[in-house]
């Protein structure tokens, strides 16, 4: 366990399974432990990529091609770092959420730590076969939580969610298939230089379905549809833990195989995804603006700042786009587990989750309100918060290769967001209806949702040190 | 860390710690609310002072920090920061006495006076800001903490006032950054220096820095309000007398307008911008505006929006004073930037007084109140006869120097839009004056809150700030040779910007 890389996908192991064989509802202590000492792992491992490069384990002894090789660079290191911090503020914030009788605390602590296994699986892995299983791992536990609150809406979402995301990784499956057909490979470091723009067409056929996969697995627009029910119908833990991670994991495997080896054939592509991403960002904060609930609102929002990622892949040719894209992953992330958070707290004080419904509640719970407060100015780029740094990034990056119509989808996304987000947080100022009632709420709740937004906004102060660590490449 | 770094930042702390601790202090600790505020307001005049006394011997004082590779926040302290921070600090202290006399019992006081010391420390920020990013943070950051201000009570008309704000300054902050973003990737940094940053690019650069120069100034017009972007000002006025204060005087348009002499000066140069013939439209924008926000503030009869047509007016006077190409120009719109502020919080001040003393909102009403309240209407004369630019005021240095100004730069049209607007000032503040001292008082006052006892026709908190200010306004206009006056440092202003060795 000495190796931090190993010591991250055997911890959440160990835990989960330990919190399945304790019985429903318990292990929250373990599984706190657990995530601590991962966080501490994943601040070693960025310490030490930081300073010294990569960072690799031979599982077994073995090493490629003939065993598992597990490796970090500067991005990898950074995602384990947002996802054990972050899933450190969402384990203390579930473990006062779910009260004795919850049916979705049954099954919460065992699927987070197998989602957890996977996330961190899957940012070290190393070939194109390894990624499937980390990422079917991810699809799987996802599904199950949403799933474990047991009601019927969230079934049904479930189910969809299913649908999507096996249709998702079955298509990546297949494009993994035809590759080792043509190379008898699958080992990313092996494929990267056989792989040229004068691939025979099968391994183009391949490297389309492999994206398809994964942008359905990211809830692109159009392939969003599995989004908003599943991730607006889930307890908010759930709906935390999914939006700001797991469609990041897929997003963070296309990114790696676009710049890694495909990079010879993806230039022709650039402009689809970028596209796609535009109809996201405008469809998903329509949707958002339109929302009358509370975790729909945050959920279409999901779809719109995924498509900022989107955005990235015509301008990869300068360095600020990749930064942008990092950038925007961190600042998402951590605003929408915070919003979620929030939200979940809105429920618990009043029982629904109206938008109109916030007017009474608001003004009594002023953390939680700053918590959206700061999440929303993240979420709408304004400085001097991360989500900022990275639409600064992507606008440079735009105006720098002459693409302006990006850089005006990203202001107009910007105004959007702060139309959507200003209309929860207008309501903390009207004038509240008499005699609302407005549970007490554990104190934790509010701390850890305030924590989480707190953070996207201070990180907008850090990003020298974020694009040095990821700078770090294999 | 020398105390050369320190300074710039003591005067964020001195607002943003305050605040941060106000928020969250029960309401009813009204104690030590109260002495956090006025300890942070004169613990920050003290730094302010101390930074007067060191730029004024030449020192320099500064502090940056990157954000991203190639990006920094870059705090600076410099003679034209320090025209802004002085002017915000006095009156931010002062605002900060009248809004606890004028919110005495009223609900959310933890939450007002917490966004309060954020707006304050957001100005601060725009004043001493080294870069066009630095600025653009805080000038966000200014419109976020002003918006709870604005809406705080949570009236209908309040949420819609709100709402109106946002949506000019929010889109008024996208349009900036388009502009920041560009001119970052031309210039490669957006450095706020003597005789900008612009004029280093080759000639082929023209046509995109007259686009630049246009998104930039259209982003911080919002705020500067200049007609057509304007229209939030006058719908603001919903909010509590203390914020328009802040609106109107001490904070947001006085960013917008402070934003327009750092891009002319030190990112585009005046002699470069001159060159580009970027001068002249601005002027021309800003004639406009003086012209129109005048005869808007005619058919006004909501007091507080005759005042918000004429803020509209007299804050173009600034724009003005900096196209007009030279140092006279330059003189007269920096050292407006001060005596607007002065005597527009005095009339904001005022307004104030009458609509918490008497319930008195409307211009009609308002017959024979001088009578009722002499004191307030006595600084209300003053205010409205140095917008006028009426002799021994404040006004008439301005425009004294406004009017050389357009001599020296061989633009006579302007004298005339500069007449035309003292006529039409005194047009609708003479008939508000007329009515309070000359017209008989109502029976009755429509909504009397606060009795007169003996000589004291309202609470001191209430009074006390107009009538300072309002003297200041007659000190500022008969001390103007003073080697301390407003004027005696904007000319040090100027003769820094105008001679310098490029």
């Amino acid at each position: 366990m000495a190796d931090p890389l190993v010591g991250l996908v055997l911890l959440p192991l160990g835990w989960a399974t330990l919190a399945f064989v304790l019985g429903p509802g318990r292990g929250a202590w373990a599984a706190l432990a657990g995530i601590a000492a991962q966080a501490w792992l994943a601040w070693l491992l960025a310490a030490q990529v930081g300073a010294g490069g990569t960072a690799r384990h031979a599982v077994g002894g073995w090493g490629a091609p003939l065993g598992i090789d597990l490796a970090a660079d500067g991005l990898s290191a950074a995602l384990l770092l947002l996802t054990q911090w972050l899933a450190l503020g969402v384990a203390l914030y579930a473990r006062s959420y779910f009260a004795a009788g919850d049916p979705a605390r049954r099954y919460f602590w065992p699927l987070a730590g197998f989602l957890l296994a996977g996330l961190n699986a899957l940012f070290v892995a190393n070939d194109l076969f390894n990624l499937y299983v980390t990422l079917e791992l991810v699809g799987l536990a996802a599904v199950g939580l949403v799933a474990a609150a047991g009601g019927e809406r969230q079934i049904a979402a479930a189910l969809r969610y299913l649908f999507a995301a096996l249709a998702g990784s079955g298509l990546y499956l297949f494009g993994v298939a035809l590759v080792y057909g043509v190379y008898g490979t699958v080992s990313i470091a092996t494929l990267a230089p056989l792989i040229t723009p004068e691939a025979p067409r099968l391994v183009w056929i391949a490297g389309g379905l492999m994206a398809l996969g994964l942008v359905v697995k990211s809830a692109l627009f159009p392939f969003h549809f599995w989004l908003p029910p599943a991730h607006g119908g889930a307890p908010a833990p759930v709906s935390a833990l999914l939006s700001a991670l797991v469609v990041k994991a897929s997003f963070y495997l296309l990114l790696r195989l676009w710049l890694g080896p495909f990079a010879p054939l993806a230039p022709a592509a650039a402009w689809l995804p970028a596209l796609l991403g535009a109809a996201a960002i405008f469809w998903g904060s329509w949707r958002a603006i339109r929302a009358e609930r509370l975790k729909p609102l945050i959920a279409w929002s999901t779809v719109a700042q995924l498509g900022y990622l989107f955005l990235i892949f015509p301008l990869l040719a300068v360095p600020a786009a990749f930064g942008a894209g990092v950038m925007q992953v961190f600042a998402h992330a951590l605003a929408k587990a915070a919003l979620f958070a929030a939200a979940g707290v809105f429920i618990q004080a009043t029982g629904q989750d109206t938008v109109a419904g916030l007017a009474g509640a608001a003004a009594r719970l002023p953390v939680t309100l700053f918590a959206i407060g700061l999440a929303g100015m993240t979420l709408a780029g304004l400085p001097p918060s991360a989500g900022f740094l990275a639409k600064w990034q992507l606008i440079e990056a735009a105006l720098a290769l002459g693409h302006w119509p990006i850089a005006v989808v990203a202001l107009a996304g910007g105004l959007m967001a702060a139309v959507y987000v200003f209309r929860v947080l207008r309501q903390a100022f009207c004038l509240a209806p008499a005699g609302a009632p407005v549970a007490a709420v554990p104190r934790a709740l509010e701390w850890t949702a305030f924590a989480l937004a707190a953070a996207s906004v201070l990180l907008g102060f850090f990003g020298v040190d974020l694009m040095t660590l990821i700078e770090v490449r294999a | 860390m020398s105390m050369h770094a320190w300074l710039p930042l003591a005067v964020l702390a001195s607002s943003l710690v305050p605040g941060l601790v106000i928020f969250a202090l029960p309401e009813s600790w009204i104690g030590l609310r109260t002495a956090l505020n006025l300890l942070g307001a004169l613990v920050k005049l003290v730094l302010v002072g101390l930074l007067l006394a060191g730029v004024a011997a030449g020192e320099q004082y500064g502090f940056r920090h990157a954000v991203l590779p190639g990006l920094e926040l870059a705090f600076k302290a410099d003679a034209l920061g320090l025209l802004f921070i002085s002017l915000s600090a006095v009156l931010w202290l002062f605002t900060t006495l009248y809004a606890i006399g004028y919110l005495e019992g009223a609900p959310h006081r933890s939450r007002f006076f917490g966004f309060f010391s954020l707006c304050v420390t957001a100005t601060m920020g725009i004043a001493m800001a080294g870069n066009l990013f630095t600025f653009f943070v805080f000038y966000e950051l200014l419109t976020l903490a002003t918006f709870p201000l604005v809406v705080h009570r949570g009236t209908p008309a309040a949420m819609h006032g709100g709402t109106v704000y946002l949506a000019y300054t929010l889109a008024g902050g996208a349009v900036l950054l388009a502009g920041i973003v560009w001119l970052h990737h031309l210039v490669g940094h957006t450095e706020f220096a003597h005789g900008g940053i612009a004029a280093a690019l080759g000639p082929q650069y023209a046509g995109q820095l007259r686009i630049v120069f246009l998104l930039l100034i259209a982003g911080v017009g919002v705020k500067a309000a200049l007609v057509p972007l304007h229209g939030w000002l006058p719908r603001a006025m919903v909010a509590p007398a203390p914020v328009s204060a802040l609106l109107h005087a001490v904070a947001v348009v006085k960013a917008g307008a402070f934003g327009i002499v750092r891009i002319v000066y030190e990112v585009y140069g005046v002699e470069f911008a001159q060159s580009l013939g970027l001068l002249f439209p601005l002027a021309v924008a800003a004639a406009v505006t003086i012209v129109w926000g005048s005869l808007r503030a005619l058919f006004q009869d909501d007091l507080k929006k005759r005042l918000a047509f004429s803020t509209v007016s007299q804050v173009a006077y600034i724009a003005l004073g900096v196209a007009l190409f030279g140092p006279i120009g330059t003189i007269g719109g920096l050292v407006h930037l001060v005596h607007q502020g002065i005597m527009k919080i005095t009339l904001f001040f005022c307004a104030g007084n009458y609509a918490e003393t008497l319930g008195l909102h409307k211009v009609s009403e308002l017959s024979g109140v001088g009578r009722r309240m002499p004191a307030t209407t006595l600084a209300f004369s003053i205010a409205a006869l140095g917008m006028m630019g009426a002799p021994l005021t404040a006004g008439a240095v301005s425009k004294a120097w406004l009017i050389e100004g357009a001599r020296a730069a061989e633009m006579e049209w302007v004298i005339g839009v500069l007449w035309t607007s003292s006529l039409l000032n005194a047009a609708y503040f003479l008939p508000i004056l007329w009515r309070a001292w000359f017209r008989p008082p109502p029976a009755a006052w429509p909504d009397e809150h606060i009795p007169a006892r003996g000589r004291r026709e309202t609470a001191w908190l209430l009074l006390v700030p107009p009538l300072v200010t309002a003297a200041a306004v007659v000190v500022a206009g008969v001390f103007a040779a003073a080697d301390w006056s407003p004027l005696a440092w904007a000319k040090l202003i100027a003769a820094r910007e105008y001679v310098t060795p490029q």
